[in-house]
């Protein structure tokens, strides 16, 4: 019973971290380039966001499967292989069933291939971990990866074409900050949010160590 | 509970182990990509057509069916399924068989890349009818403006081609062969008249020698 326990808190832990403690963005600081690139509107985020889900969890669970078939010396050119083939297929499947949403991403879809998160996935966790933990360590991560695309999207797509979703939110007396969706608005939206949160994980740790130190002077 | 399992690393594997493992792995990722294109290229081809198809309708207002007409040695001629689109036109017709128009394909590079488009083009009042981005890169918010600023859009409500197609600043239109850039996206709306004139200088004398010969 205990053993089942600390199992569902283990499969919780690798699921979370990525989300926050973590998160493939903010913390890590990992695929950078479609972070910046593609995040002008909330939608071309989540569609982004969405396809390295795909990927990334599809070729944790081959590259876990074939962990032990794979030789140690060949492993980096085989994971690239699997990942490669996985971008290939969403990119023509989106170009067949959301062919705006793929004139929209355009080359970065082919990009997905060396978007460092995945081929560090693959070394530092799906190799190493059975295919469970590894669906659950590629989902986790491939949602804080969303998560973090989506919060800059929404932030550039408010301030730079005043509208979410598409859906436009102030009127028309609205003069939009064009540089948000310019690619500086990027890297504006991208300082921001890992300004605030590096200070909330900050103040945070902060919190908990004055408690130990607390807890410490009881008698 | 054993959660990491070891790596197995008590002896090198050959080479012929590798080559097998690598040349296996691309066996594989290449029947899957050939199976996905294969399943994909009707669906993405049909998504064009359609894109296409929509175009022709909207700049070719009142149009009922049109034909695909391809240049060759310099006369038109009805082709079926175009093999080479860059000198593909197509003849609008409405329900009593009469031209509404030819809709003109066109690319020509902007800021960023090439921009696609495609226009209607009224050959015996020699005027531009209405012009449709098809495709194009150029910077979100400045140059993509030519795909949706109505006043942009305005000046291809009916463009006179003659004597050539010129691009003015916003405000200093005044005859009816010229166009008005959009503020801040001067390269692109260049480019688009530039596509234009050179479009026309291609297309205006197959088409009108053509409707000589066919009274139609």
């Amino acid at each position: 019973m205990k053993t089942e326990e600390s199992i569902n808190g283990q499969a919780a832990q690798e699921f979370l971290k990525g989300l926050w403690k973590e998160n493939p963005v903010f913390v890590a600081v990992l695929g950078m380039c479609p972070a910046l690139a593609v995040t002008n509107t909330a939608i071309n985020a989540l569609a982004m966001g969405l396809a390295t889900t795909f990927v990334l969890v599809s070729s944790s669970i081959l590259v876990s499967l074939l962990r032990n078939a794979i030789p140690k010396q060949v492993r980096i050119t085989a994971y690239i292989v699997i990942i490669a083939t996985f971008v290939t297929v969403i990119d023509f499947l989106l170009a067949a069933f959301f062919p705006d949403i793929h004139k929209a991403l355009g080359a970065f879809i082919a990009l997905i291939v060396v978007n460092c998160l995945i081929l560090g996935r693959q070394e530092s966790f799906a190799s190493k971990n059975r295919v469970g933990m590894a669906i659950l360590d590629a989902a986790g991560m491939s949602a804080g990866f969303t998560f973090a695309l989506l919060c800059i999207g929404i932030i550039r797509e408010i301030l730079g074409n005043g509208s979410l979703f598409g859906m436009s939110l102030f009127g028309a007396h609205f003069e939009p900050w064009i540089v948000m969706i310019l690619p500086p608005g990027g890297f504006f939206a991208l300082g921001f949010l890992l300004l605030t949160f590096n200070w909330a994980l900050q103040k945070r740790k902060a919190r908990s160590t004055a408690r130990t130190v607390e807890t410490e002077r009881l008698p | 509970m054993k959660e990491v399992d070891e790596i197995p690393q008590e002896k090198e594997p050959g080479s012929a182990a590798m080559i097998a493992t690598l040349g296996l792995a691309g066996f594989l990722s290449g029947v899957i990509l050939v199976s996905v294109f294969l399943y994909t290229r009707p669906i993405i081809a049909e998504n064009k057509a359609q894109a296409l198809r929509a175009a022709i309708f909207e700049i070719l207002p009142g149009t009922e069916h049109y034909e695909a007409m391809e240049l060759t040695d310099g006369t038109l001629k009805v082709v079926e399924g175009s093999s080479d689109e860059e000198n593909v036109v197509y003849f609008g017709y409405d329900t009593e068989g009469r031209l509404t128009g030819v809709a003109i394909p066109g690319a020509e590079p902007g800021y960023q890349d090439l921009i696609h488009v495609i226009y209607g083009y009224r050959p015996e009042e020699g005027v531009i009818t209405g012009l449709k981005v098809l495709e194009s890169k150029e910077t979100p918010g400045l140059g993509d403006k030519i795909i949706k600023d109505a006043d942009f859009q305005s000046n291809f409500d009916a463009l006179k081609v003659e004597p050539t197609i010129e691009v003015v600043k916003k405000g200093e239109k005044n005859s009816p062969n010229e166009v008005e850039a959009i503020t801040g996206a001067t390269i692109s709306s260049k480019a688009i008249g530039r596509l234009l004139q050179l479009s026309v200088e291609k297309w205006k004398t197959p088409i009108d020698e053509y409707l000589k010969g066919d009274p139609k």
